[in-house]
């Protein structure tokens, strides 16, 4: 088990770089990242002001040691500056996690309050309406795009009825939890929690008849335990584990999935950033966002990892 | 007890579902049996999509390219010609009035609607099928035929191979897939061949971990041991033995992920890392229609439908041969 947790952590450790080399790599031969401040040999630049920008930028190294200088000053916790506003990578890409992370949280609860229950019930009541009903929402859940969903609630919730507002995260002056602000987190986590419901409904639903066919809620049955008692103490319990381990790389999903969902909603967080850092190519952000989505990704991995063998202690490794 | 009935319950619906076939040919009850046990509707989805995509040219009632400025965000015919539009969009009437069309109403040409150009939006929606068919199709065979071999290489010999492939899988899936497209995009300019690069890219990964599992339980049987005794090379193996016993899989995985492909078609054009804009792929009149959700509903309800229902059929289509060829497989998603 230690040997495992030991080698994850390391091919964890060994994905972000690798992740973040591609990148890295792949940005810098998007152009050069110095046109955002003039042209070579445009008015106003002499070759010497841009000789000292690209050694400022390292720009006029090898790429590997740029990389190499780039995790050298990530371990000493510099991150750079970005490029256009000169202002800390750290300071940027952290006012906006934390919108994403909200957004992302948002979804997760909505997700689960949605999913479970439905799988619950779905499976509880195999062949009725009620389990026709949950199949069906478990199939149109994973087949609707999810930025179309969001323009399709803004055009009624917003534009017709008017209901809901976005475009923002809400007031900073008011209280976190009012409706003044709650309002804002209605429309986008409400797109983003459709289709992870189902996946929810569709685990919680199979764990759960899995679990009601097994010995041990037949032996209940027999011995005349009620049917509620059977349901939620017997089987939900054992039924939970799946969609419990999956919860967490849910929540890996929902955070790096939301660049398509913050595009629609004009949310100010990560996804947006990053769209915005690749337009201008502005790397420092670009590696800063892709190096958080990818330590989300690893670490959620692993922590799914070692809380399998916690809640299921027949699974070694 | 009251576990008990239910259970019967259940079970006489079932039965009632599953008439036999003599005695009910042609009452309701048979045709909902039909319904349930044959993918029909989605069946003739996915035939209405083929359809479109080949015969796009014939069907397709106007241009899909074409712009008429008259027809700027012309509401949809099948709600009746709507004569109020007219005389509220002045500009329709004057500004832009074809020459020698004065005075006369040019009534709303398109059954969908128009676009903010003056584009059918049905023919664009029709084109779109075409291009979602090309894409989904070459990516979806090309990463299956990527992942197969990666999965089964990977299974069958072992050892420092197998290690190396399955770290390149770990650190595909951890990289930001949206990201990465929008970065290539700006380096090599959006294209129809990027695009499906990119879908290739994801396609493969969903097949290397299951192959791979069952290429290691598979080449452990006798059959195997076998056929190398009987002198064949790993190549026959490979293609002679081992693979009739991941047909199965590999159809399941690659008819789930059908519907992803798609999905994730329409996300890269809505945010512009897709199809290059003129042409009429669906997240692309999407993301056109995006600005005019209030004034043109009709430009993103139609590609948007259009995409749902391509990717429900898919998606039903999906599950139904998993539960048909290999209910084991029922965790996959």
């Amino acid at each position: 088990m230690r040997k495992f947790l030991i080698r994850r952590f390391l091919a964890g450790i060994l994905s972000v770089l690798a992740a973040t080399a591609i990148v890295f790599g792949l940005s810098r031969a998007a152009g050069d990242p110095l046109l955002l401040y003039a042209k070579p040999g445009g008015y106003g630049v002499t070759p010497e002001q841009e000789q000292a920008l690209k050694e400022k930028l390292r720009l006029d190294r090898p790429l590997v040691i740029q990389y190499l200088l780039w995790v050298t000053d990530l371990l000493q916790g510099d991150f750079g500056r970005t490029l256009l506003a000169e202002q800390l990578v750290t300071k940027v890409v952290g006012e906006k996690m934390g919108a994403t992370v909200q957004l992302a949280v948002a979804a997760w609860v909505l997700a689960t309050i949605m999913g479970v229950p439905l799988g619950v019930l779905s499976a509880v009541l195999r062949g009725s309406i009620w389990d026709y009903m949950g199949r069906a929402y478990a199939l149109v859940g994973q087949s609707l795009p999810t930025f179309w969903l969001g323009l399709m609630l803004i055009l009624i919730f917003n534009k017709r009825l008017d209901w809901l507002p976005f475009g923002t995260r809400g007031t900073a002056e008011a209280f976190f939890f009012s409706w003044e602000n709650l309002r804002y987190f209605v429309m986008p986590s409400f797109a983003i929690a459709w289709g992870a419901a189902a996946v929810y409904l569709r685990l919680t639903r199979s764990a759960m008849l899995e679990v009601l066919d097994s010995e041990f809620v037949k032996l209940a049955r027999s011995k005349g335990v009620g049917q509620n008692k059977i349901i939620w103490k017997h089987a939900f319990r054992n039924a939970l584990i799946p969609p419990l381990t999956v919860s967490s790389l849910m929540m890996a999903g929902l955070i790096t999935g939301s660049v398509v969902i913050e595009a629609v909603f004009s949310w100010p967080g990560l996804g947006r950033l990053a769209i915005q850092a690749v337009q201008d190519n502005d790397f420092p952000i670009l590696t800063a966002t892709v190096l958080f989505f990818a330590t989300v990704f690893v670490t959620v991995n692993f922590v799914t990892d070692v809380l399998y063998a916690v809640i299921d202690p027949r699974i070694r490794y | 007890m009251a576990t008990d009935t239910k259970a019967q319950d259940s079970g006489a619906v079932q039965s009632a579902a599953s008439p036999d076939a003599g005695s009910m040919r042609f009452s309701p009850a048979y045709a909902w049996y039909i319904i349930r046990r044959w993918p029909l509707i989605p069946g003739i989805i996915m035939v209405m999509l083929v359809v479109a995509g080949v015969f796009a040219d014939q069907l397709a009632p106007y241009d899909e390219i074409e712009q008429d400025i008259r027809f700027r965000n012309a509401p949809p015919r099948i709600f009746g010609s709507n004569p109020e539009y007219w005389s509220t969009q002045d500009y329709s009437q004057a500004m832009f009035r074809a020459p020698g069309s004065e005075g006369k109403d040019p009534g709303n040409r398109f059954l969908l609607g128009g676009d903010h150009v003056g584009r059918d939006v049905l023919s664009r929606v029709i084109h779109g099928a075409r291009i979602s068919l090309v894409v989904t199709s070459v990516a979806l065979f090309s990463g299956l035929i990527l992942g197969v071999t990666i999965g089964v290489v990977s299974g069958y010999y072992g050892g420092i191979v197998d290690e190396f492939l399955m770290r390149m899988v770990d650190v595909w899936y951890a990289v930001p897939f949206l990201l990465l497209a929008m970065v290539a995009v700006i380096i090599f300019e959006a294209s129809l061949n990027l695009i499906i690069f990119l879908l290739i890219l994801l396609a493969w990964s969903g097949y290397v971990r299951n192959l791979r599992g069952e290429v290691l339980s598979l080449k452990q049987r006798e059959f195997v041991a076998a056929a190398r005794v009987a002198g064949a090379s790993t190549f026959r193996i490979i293609f002679r033995h081992l693979l009739p016993g991941l047909v199965n899989t590999i159809f399941v995985i690659a008819s789930l992920r059908v519907g992803q492909l798609i999905l994730a078609e329409a996300s890269l054009s809505f945010i512009g890392a897709g199809i290059p804009a003129p042409t009429p792929a669906w997240g692309v009149l999407i993301a056109e229609g995006r600005e005019y959700v209030e004034q043109a509903w009709w430009q993103t309800v139609f590609p948007g439908t259009a995409i749902f229902l391509v990717v429900l059929a898919f998606n039903f289509l999906g599950d139904w041969v998993r539960d048909r060829l290999d209910p084991r497989l029922r965790q996959l998603d």
